[in-house]
Parts: structure tokens; sequence; C-alpha cells
């Protein structure tokens, strides 16, 4: 159908006003539904419709423009003088004084100041007008704030397979930077689509590592130079150990050779102290401590067998899985194994057997944290099983403090750098715990729930404000603890020091008391002529001392099981004296003859 | 004349008052009891400092002026008369 509209108008009525008026509505087209064309259209169902309920945002973008600074110098020299004047010559300078001084204005200009000087001279001969008062009253500055921790940041790992964060290192020189060591510590759970990479970030950016480092085999510890903040060095899967320079790139500078290096994960590697600052030590699983010295990492420069025996013989050696490195005490340093025992040893002894000091038990599981107090290094902390102990080196035979069973393993610690009674703890519910034993001994004084995995590693940047710990998804959680817990308290090294003498000397009577019970012991079954195996030296095969210990295990069932019977003897006997008694008892008021 | 000499020579003998200057509106330094290093020193940077202070109390307000400045430092207390054509300084060791 055609529409056809026609305006027709004169000419000499363009440019006139507009007259509108009303007419009524009038229908042009009417075009009716025509079901046929339906036939053209197939119906859809489902119908995809993308729908977003967001806040509307939009980017931009602003730079300012640059501003340009330069720096200058100036050079003064004494200046001020008129033209005629030259300042080197003497006369003239002392003319154009005499000059000056010769004016009246200088004259009632000098009577005027004069006076006013004098009045604030006396004044302040007079009284000591900036006199702090009340400055021997001590202002209360303790803060009555709950002690906190607030995360700050957390650090992913950008793989897609996500390994554990086992080891992290601070920056040395102002603590902006943290490198993380990703590995997978279960048994061959290694995939071969899992990245070896570690990484160096930057705290104040999340979404993106800073460097990426590249090792053979993945990382499993990771240390920063404390003298040299380009240099890491880095204890692998594989045993090797890398060291890495950051202005040379991804790619370890060089690598420990196979053959010489350590058979199992090298769990701890520690920089020491030396002239060079070149020198570092890596202990592993496979009992051995070696010392390298980066320059040539082609084969260690020392090499220790931790066997308890002192005879170098590598199948009875413990595993080591960390290491203690005092720079205050260079040449003692410590180990914690796989098997509880703390091993203290001394670098420079003479022969290997001398270079073991002593041992300290007491864990039932393998300490995975080992660190001096840095403000009373005989005392150290280590963390294994499900508790904390503190120990004092004099005492060998047991910890001076420890920590309750926890409900969870704990996997990593370490004291606070500024307050010596403050430690932290990390443990595999994703609980970061914050003791401090002068405030609270039976319970951490804070606790926090970091992640909902296992945190595996832990370490406190040096101002004692931050930490940083690793967890099993490979997150690093950056955490801002509340100053209440990082600055020092008043008293509190004395306070400190006198615990930790206390619960020393408490600990050596009770060592004094054992050992005196024990060589009564002793005596006493040598005369009933026991077998003397208190030593226990590694003569005796492992058959023998399967079955002696299944003997001494049944004897302490059977002893336990009698002592229980005779209880139980004791109190039907008891319980049966009673009832009769009590039917004497009624038996005796029912009887009408009886008279009391 | 002499009573300015008196003026200054009294003002250098109250106790604990350790040298005095007088400097002209360009910095020049017209009297001094210390050697010519020091007051140099003094000069140079107290003159730019009284500038200083006095546009800072102009700018508070256009109607007053600098009176006095004082500069009390662990050592000793520097005190600045301010005039509109000279300065005088004087050091002093204030008595704790």
């Amino acid at each position: 159908m055609e529409i056809v509209h026609v305006y027709t108008k004169k000419r000499n009525e363009f440019g006139r006003q507009c007259n509108f008026s009303d007419r009524p509505a009038e229908l042009h087209v009417d075009i009716l539904p025509d079901p046929s064309l339906a036939s053209n259209f197939i119906e859809r169902d489902p119908c995809d419709i993308p729908i977003q309920c967001t806040q509307e945002m939009s980017e931009h973008e602003v730079n300012t423009e640059r501003f340009e600074s330069d720096t200058r110098g100036i050079n003064h020299v004494e200046g001020g003088w008129p033209k005629d004047v030259n300042p080197q010559e003497m006369e003239q300078t002392i003319r154009f004084r005499k000059k000056v001084e010769k004016d009246e204005h200088y004259f009632s200009t000098i009577m005027q100041l004069g006076s006013n000087m004098e009045h604030c001279i006396k004044q302040n001969n007079a009284i000591n007008i900036y006199q702090e008062y009340f400055e021997e009253e001590e202002v209360v500055e303790e803060s009555e704030e709950q002690p906190s921790a607030k995360t700050i940041n957390v650090f992913r790992d950008p793989n897609e397979i996500k390994r554990t964060a086992t080891c992290l290192s601070w920056h040395p020189d102002g603590s902006c930077k943290l490198a993380v060591a990703y590995s997978s510590l279960g048994f061959q759970n290694i995939s071969p689509d899992m990245s070896y990479d570690s990484y160096i970030w930057d705290i104040e950016n999340p979404n993106k590592p800073e460097m990426t480092l590249k090792p053979v085999s993945l990382l499993v510890c990771l240390e920063y130079n404390p003298k040299d903040s380009h240099i890491l060095v880095g204890g692998s899967y594989n045993g090797q150990i890398a060291y890495w320079d950051t202005r040379k790139g991804s790619q370890p500078v060089e690598m420990s050779t196979i053959e010489h290096s350590h058979r199992d994960p090298v769990y701890k590697v520690i920089w020491l102290q030396s002239k060079t600052g070149t020198d570092t030590f890596s202990a592993s699983t496979d009992g051995q401590v070696l010392w390298w010295d980066i320059r040539k990492m082609s084969e260690p420069t020392e090499r220790l067998v931790l066997d308890p025996n002192k005879k170098g013989n590598l199948d009875n050696a413990l595993g080591a899985i960390s290491l203690e490195f005092e720079t205050t005490m260079p040449t003692k340093f410590m180990v914690g194994t796989e098997q509880g025992l703390v091993v203290s040893c001394n670098r420079k002894a003479k022969t290997p057997a001398e270079k073991i000091v002593c041992t300290y038990s007491g864990h039932h599981g393998p300490i995975y944290a080992l660190q001096r107090n840095p403000f009373f290094p005989k005392n150290f902390l280590t963390v294994a099983d499900w508790t904390a102990r503190i120990w004092s080196e004099d005492i060998k035979e047991s910890s001076i403090m420890w920590t309750k069973y926890h409900m969870a393993y704990l996997s990593d610690g370490c004291w606070s750098p500024v307050r010596p009674s403050v430690f932290f703890t990390v443990k595999m519910d994703g609980t970061l715990d914050v003791w401090d034993f002068l405030f609270k001994q039976n319970d951490p004084t804070l606790s926090l729930k970091v992640c909902d995995e296992a945190l595996y590693s832990l370490r406190v940047q040096d101002n004692g404000r931050f930490l940083a710990c690793g967890s099993q998804l490979g997150t690093a959680t950056l955490l801002e603890i509340s100053p209440g817990l990082c600055t020092l308290q008043r008293n509190e090294k004395a306070l400190a020091t006198a615990m930790f003498e206390r619960e020393t000397k408490r600990e050596k009577i009770l060592e004094a008391r054992h050992r005196e019970m024990r060589l009564k012991e002793r005596s006493r079954s040598e005369q009933s002529k026991d077998e003397d195996t208190k030593e226990g030296d590694g003569e005796e095969s492992v058959e023998e001392l399967a079955t002696r210990t299944e003997a001494e295990f049944y004897e302490i069932v059977e002893a336990e099981l009698k002592k229980r019977a005779k209880e139980q003897e004791k109190k039907w006997v008891f319980i049966n004296l009673f009832i009769n008694s009590a039917k004497k008892e009624t038996s005796l008021f029912q009887d009408p003859v009886f008279q009391r | 004349m002499a009573e300015v000499e008196e003026t200054l020579k009294r003002i250098q003998t109250h106790k604990g008052v350790i040298g005095t200057i007088v400097v002209n509106a360009e910095g020049i330094p017209i009297r001094t009891t210390l050697d010519n290093s020091t007051t140099v020193q003094y000069t140079g940077l107290l003159h730019q400092l009284t500038m200083k202070a006095r546009s800072t109390v102009r700018d508070i307000d256009p109607q007053n002026d600098l009176a006095f400045l004082r500069i009390r430092s662990k050592k000793h207390e520097i005190m600045v008369a301010p005039d509109k054509e000279y300065l005088l300084i004087v050091i002093q060791n204030p008595s704790e």
C-alpha cells in the first residue's frame, strides 16, 4: 500500500508563523498480523541472555605533567659590601665601619636595641624560662589496646598447580622484598606439570612477582645474603645448592655438583659470617651438614656427619631438618634433627668427633624450627611435633619452658627480633600464634587464623612489625602486628632474664635430682646383676633391640594391669566391707535385745 | 658616641654573654666581639633568618612587626633585636 502525502504552500506564505490547529486522529496504516509469516521463524528454547548485575565503572588514566627539578650549589662569599669597598682590604672595611658608626641613626637605634636586649639578657639570667616542670613524673605509656594482627597483602602462587611455600626470606636492607621458595614436600608428589620457579615479591605489588628464580629442581629453602642484598642461596629438592645474583637474571649463577651435594632435599641453608661474605652451610635429612663457598660450588669446603656416636657413620646419622647460626657466636651452631634431637656443634673442633658437642632431647618429632633468642643467646626455641619448647644451653635433659600439646602440628616458629619474650608459631590448621610468656604462659597472647590450609613457614621482618607466613597452597600472607607486640616494654629485658634464670634453676635442680635417683637405681641394678644398657651403644643389632623393647613393653603392660587389678580388688574388698558393716549395723538395729 | 660604646660594653659584660654583633641592613658586621669567620657566619645566616621571620609576622598580620627573635639551642641562646636598618645580635649562655 502506498502512503502519499502532498503538502503545498504559497510562496508568499513562507516565513509566516505556524498556526497549529487540532484535528482528530486519522488512521493512516493498519497492518494486520499475518500468521503465515510465522513459518519463516523457528522457536528457540532456551535463549541465552547475558545479564550483569554490577556497579557500572569506568576507567580513567591521569598523568600529571612532569616537574623538572634541578640541584645546584651556591658558593657564599662575604657580601653586602658596597661597590667601592673591597672586602679583602682591612683599611677600607675599617674605614667603612667607622663611617657607619658616626651615623646619627646608628646611635639612636643601638640605644634602643640595646635596652631591649639587656632586658632579655637579664631575663635569661634570672630564671630559666624553658624549664621542664614535673619531669620526674613517669608518663604511664602502657597501651591498653588488645594485641592484634592484620593482613596487609596476600601473595599467591601464580602457577596453576599450587606448591607449598616452604621458605621465606626478607630482603636484608629495608625489607621491601620477600623471597619465597616453593616446593612440594610430599613424598613423590611432584607432577610433571609443576613449575619449578620460585619468586621474589615486592611487598607493595601482590599481583605479579618482581622476579622469578628458575632452579633445576624445586627449591626447599632460600636465603638472602645479609651482606650483599643481591645474592641469594637456595637449597633444592634434589640436594643441590645454587646461588643467584638478582642482577644477573633468573638462572642460578652456579650450582653445586650432584656428586658432592646432599642426597636428600636440602632443608635449610644459612649464610655464615665471614670476611668474604660468601660462606654458607646447608643441612639435609641425609645426615650431613656441608659448608660451601659460593665462589667455588664444585665441592663443599667442609663436611660433618651427624652421627650421635661421633664415628662419622652415615648409616647412623640423624637427618637434619633445621639449622641455627648466630652471628655473635660464629664457631657454634646447632642442628635440629628428624629424630627430635637438637645437636649442638662446634665448628672449630680439631677432630670430627669433637665437632658434636652435645645433644638435647625432648621432642617426639622432627624439629622444624630452631632459633636462639636474639637477646639471650643462651636460650633457644625449638618447634616440633605439637609443642614449642624453650631450652637453656646448660640444661641438656629437658627444656626449661614448653607450651601445652596443641591439636595441630606446629610447623615453624621464630622469635621476635625486638622483644625478648615474644615468639611466633604457625600450625598445620592455618593458625598463627603469638606468644608472650611474660604476659601469659599457658596460651598464646594472640591466635589468628590466617588461612584454611596448613601453614608451613614463617619469617619475621627485622623491625618486628611485619611477618610473612607461607601456606600449603603457595600463598604467602603478609601481616602487620599491633604496636604493643613489637615495642619493647619497660623492664622487659630484666623480667625475661629473671624468668629464664628461674626456669633454668628449676630444671637444674630437677636434673640433679634425676641424676641422684638414677645413680641409686644403677647401683641397685648392678647389685642385682641386670645388664647395663644405659649407654645404648649401637653395637646391639636391630633384632635384639626389637625383642628387648617388646619384652619391656609387655612387662610394663603386665605391671600396669596387675596394678589395676589390685586396685579393683581393693575396691571390692572395701565395698564388701562397707556392705557387711552396713548389714551388721542394720541387723544390730533390728535386734530388740541389743542394747548399746 | 661614648654612650654607644658603653651600652655595648655593658651588654658584653653581662653574665653568660658570649658575643655581640651589630649588623647593618646589607648584612655587613659593623661591630663585633667575635672572630671574623664566626661573625661572618652568624651575620649571613641570622640576617636571612630575621628577614624571613619578619616577613612571616607581617604576612600573618600586616599591622604587626617583628619585635624580637630568640633562638634557644642546646648550647646557648641567640637573641636578635631587629630594626629597620640595623640588627643587634647577642649570643648568651643562659644560666640553668
